[in-house]
């Protein structure tokens, strides 16, 4: 079947403060997304304040120069739209999607806080406590939190930026201090470090004026110097477990590192389509065998990037695959059957018709995505951001569908044993 | 440069306007509506069969099962030709419905609507499937089983609906363990039919040639469904705070659950707003008071549920265990609080707005319009209820809404369930309300 594509219009322009702006027009619904990226995620916060990056995301909806506590929520939804914001490896980003006549009161409030939010001693107390309460609802009060994002990396990497927890230690958030959020916004959040993205049913030049009108007296500060986070690969298996005292049943997440995204996207993007060929569906490598056939698994996945994110993250990264086992399960028979699988598929290639087909799939769910406006907002955000190439988004499903076998075998022969780090949930609950 | 940053107005809105659609019900029963949104080329696909009183563990179980194979097919096989159009279909089930969803390219409709009419109209429920789809199905719901949100519900819904069909919603993994392939197939026999059903059809097609295509494919869809109608929701019964244990929570689940009205009620939409201003989005008085000023939880919210047999509001917060008698106190204030004294007018007039908007919101993807035409015809509404609903939102005064409120959102009519440590919060809750702890 022959893959289509998008032809998302895409308009590029920077303000003289050095704001990179991107515009994406489409008319055929009466809304409009806009995404503020900053360049900053998880990666960059400094050692002895484990999730600030996060917490200092919840401190950007606190009020700003014109904007009390409360007043960005109520001005969004107010206006009849939605908000919200969230802290990835690489990036932080900021959205609104709204009735298309609010469009300049996004780009409003986007801009007062670029010039800075209201930093106060108790908005950082009152958000270190919602911190605590998010991370007790989705790690500490439930089974399986936090796995594999927060499990498997402290296995897979070495150095503090990619290893560590990106939700943060209590005594971390704890010990956060206004002036460390004056000092991060300083650093990392200048506009020469930010990307504006919009789109949806609105006019390039009415919006260009008013961007320039909102965001043009936004101080110019370059962006800081990005480091690279790169660390060497692993020299051997690593593995390790942990007992959840939460969970009925054991689980296990293995992940291997992938070519760096951005420097080398053609050898990148096989093993994105791996993935899909390994997980997605009944007809997949991987549910055929071990939830099918061999029942040692009740379900399995595989993706790129600890947070889903395989087009808006930079190296170091990796793909994992995560399965849950019944009771009893043998995770070291799932890990065994997994490269029996994927030595299989390195000898013997794929199946008439098992590329075309995860393809196809993968087509239908890019531009799933794209249909809705912060779906291009937000990706073409963080793809001009980390590339320069917002247009891309346009491009996926076609450069998804040039993949080849040669190269999907290849990657599959590239995932050793002795190259996976693996952790393992051991059932704790006492039912 | 002098600037002066002030909040820019809003341009007003334009009319909704309803997209291109068409709807035919064919002569077996079945109720097909296509719209169309041709922004990428794709098709999404909801079908609702009635399903109401079916009973829970094979009704459960033959929701995990309805694609493990046909008369000429097996679950790889209908996998991999959905997949080949860029297609995938998944079925679940509410009190009311059994539900399937999916989508594919826009050039893989009629392949996706063979499939869909093959699985109806031939299904085999091959043993061996069968024996894999429950042993996962037992599995995923002990998982449920140790996750708060889901004892929470579990708790609140018994206490609700009582002896009513509605009280029960996930089946026991024992119960699970007992279905039988015969059993799948005679329920398949008896309820999976197209009489009731509604097929909604939204993406880059002709309306009209969809519903040909519909018609082609499921023509031999045929014959009458069992009646499962639902008897009516009783009413709640305000009592004791009904505490249950969970030792070692870190955290309370707050549940309340309280009176409310279907769609189609005069005081649905005053409810409504009534619903945003308390706790019904971020910029409420319930998250503002409990989130941002006291900071006890995350992400508490409030919706109102809709069944075919009644209507709930159901309030629910994650709290910190230290916070929990807190948390009801400023919960039951800011009922009392909206239950006694008007909403002001700025208050009230965000709160339409956010209403307004996110019915545009909702109809601006293809997925968001499947979603809503499928929903609103289960109810046997079509989408120019958005234009209706539009208006009432738009009409209802400050009167009304405090009306409804006073009504519907009273904390002495709320059925009030805590699932959290029971040692650590009973005292808190028992200086606020009368407490029983759940027995089970």
């Amino acid at each position: 079947m022959k893959i289509p594509a998008t032809k998302y219009p895409v308009e590029r322009l920077t303000l003289d403060n050095g704001l990179r702006v991107v515009l994406s027009p489409d008319r055929s619904a009466p809304v409009v997304g806009v995404a503020v990226v900053y360049d900053v995620g998880i990666r960059s916060e400094p050692e002895g304040r484990t999730g600030f990056a996060h917490l200092f995301e919840h401190l950007m909806f606190q009020g700003s120069a014109n904007l009390e506590k409360l007043a960005h929520f109520r001005h969004v939804q107010g206006a009849g739209g939605s908000f919200n914001g969230s802290t990835h490896l690489d990036y932080t980003d900021y959205f609104e999607v709204l009735p298309a006549g609010a469009l300049e009161r996004a780009l409003f409030l986007e801009a007062d806080r670029m010039r800075g939010p209201r930093l106060t001693e108790e908005n950082l107390r009152n958000q270190v406590d919602v911190v605590k309460e998010e991370i007790r609802v989705n790690v500490l009060n439930r089974p399986y939190g936090g796995f594999p994002w927060l499990k498997l990396p402290p296995v897979m990497f070495q150095t503090f930026p990619n290893a560590h927890d990106g939700y943060g230690s209590f005594e971390d958030l704890e010990s956060a201090t206004v002036a460390d959020a004056e000092e991060f916004f300083e650093r990392y959040y200048a506009c020469g470090n930010a990307v504006l993205s919009v789109a949806g049913d609105f006019d390039v030049a009415r919006a260009s004026a008013l961007i320039e009108k909102h965001f043009a007296d936004v101080p110019a500060r370059p962006a800081p110097p990005r480091p690279d986070f790169a660390e060497p690969e692993l020299t051997g298996e690593k593995r390790e477990s942990y007992t959840d005292r939460l969970a009925p049943l054991p689980a296990v997440a293995g992940g291997w590192r992938v070519p760096d995204p951005i420097g080398d996207f053609t050898g990148y993007l096989p093993y994105v389509v791996l993935a899909e060929v390994l997980t997605d569906g009944d007809a997949s490598r991987l549910v055929e065998r071990l939830v099918q056939r061999d029942r040692i698994v009740t379900t399995v996945g595989g993706y790129i990037g600890f947070m889903g994110d395989e087009y808006q993250v930079r190296n170091p990264t990796a793909l994992l695959l995560q399965a849950h086992l019944p009771p009893g399960g043998d995770a070291e028979k799932v890990l065994r059957t997994i490269d029996e699988e994927l030595d299989r598929l390195a000898t013997d290639g794929l199946k008439p018709g098992e590329l075309a087909r995860t393809q196809a799939r993968m087509a239908t769910h890019l531009l799933r995505d794209t249909d809705a406006v912060l779906g291009r907002a937000l990706p073409m955000a963080v793809l001009e951001e980390q590339r320069g190439d917002p247009g891309l988004l346009n491009e996926l499903p076609k450069l998804v569908g040039q993949v080849t076998e040669a190269q999907i075998v290849a990657a599959a022969a590239a995932l050793r044993p002795e190259r996976r780090a693996t952790v393992e949930v051991i059932p704790g609950a006492t039912s | 440069m002098s600037v002066t940053h002030v909040l820019p107005d809003l341009l007003p809105d334009s009319r909704i306007k309803l997209p291109k659609q068409a709807e035919r019900t064919l002569a077996g029963g079945l109720t097909v509506i296509a719209i169309r949104r041709a922004a990428v080329p794709l098709v999404e696909l909801r079908l609702r069969v009635p399903f109401g009183r079916a009973p829970l563990p094979r009704a459960t179980l033959l929701s995990q099962a309805l694609f493990t194979g046909t008369g000429t097919m097996s679950s790889i096989d209908i996998a991999a030709e959905l997949q080949a159009v860029g297609g995938g279909l998944s079925a679940g089930l509410d009190p009311d419905r059994l539900l399937v969803t999916g989508n594919s390219l826009t050039a893989g409709l009629d392949r996706m609507l063979e499939i869909l009419a093959a699985v109806l109209t031939d299904p085999a429920y091959p043993s061996t499937e069968v024996a894999v789809e429950r042993e996962r199905l037992v599995d995923h719901i002990q998982v449920a089983q140790s996750q708060p949100a889901h004892l929470a519900r579990t708790a609140l819904l018994k206490r609700m609906y009582g002896r009513h069909p509605y009280a029960v919603q996930t089946p026991a993994p024992d119960q699970v363990k007992g279905v039988r392939p015969a059993q799948l197939r005679a329920l398949h026999a008896d309820r999976v039919r197209p009489d009731g059903a509604v097929l909604v059809l939204v993406g880059d097609l002709n309306p009209e040639k969809a519903i040909d295509a519909a018609e082609k494919a499921l023509g031999s869809w045929t014959g009458p469904s069992r009646d499962g109608d639902v008897p009516p929701t009783p009413a709640l019964e305000p009592g004791p705070l009904l505490l249950v244990d969970r030792p070692g929570s870190v955290q309370s689940s707050l549940r309340l659950a309280l009176p409310a009205v279907p769609r189609t009620h005069p005081d649905h939409a005053a409810l409504q707003l009534a619903n945003l201003v308390f706790g019904g989005y971020f910029s409420s008085r319930w998250v503002e008071n409990i989130r941002e000023d006291k900071g006890y939880t995350y992400g508490p919210h409030t919706s109102i549920e809709h069944f075919l047999a009644g209507s709930a509001l159901v309030a629910a917060a994650e709290v910190a265990t230290e916070v929990t008698g807190p948390s009801l106190l400023e919960t039951m204030y800011e009922l009392g609080r909206i239950a006694s004294l008007p909403p002001g007018e700025d208050e009230l007039e965000q709160a339409r707005r956010y209403a307004l908007g996110t019915l545009r919101l909702g109809m601006s993807t293809q997925a968001g319009l499947a979603g809503l035409a499928s929903m609103y015809a289960s109810f046997g509404l079509r989408l120019d209820y958005l234009t209706e609903h539009s208006a009432a939102l738009s009409a209802a005064s400050r009167e009304e809404v405090a009306v409804a409120a006073a009504k519907y959102l009273a904390p002495a009519k709320a059925v009030t369930v805590v699932l959290g440590d029971a040692d650590r919060v009973e005292g808190q809750l028992a200086a606020l309300t009368a407490v029983e702890r759940s027995r089970e």
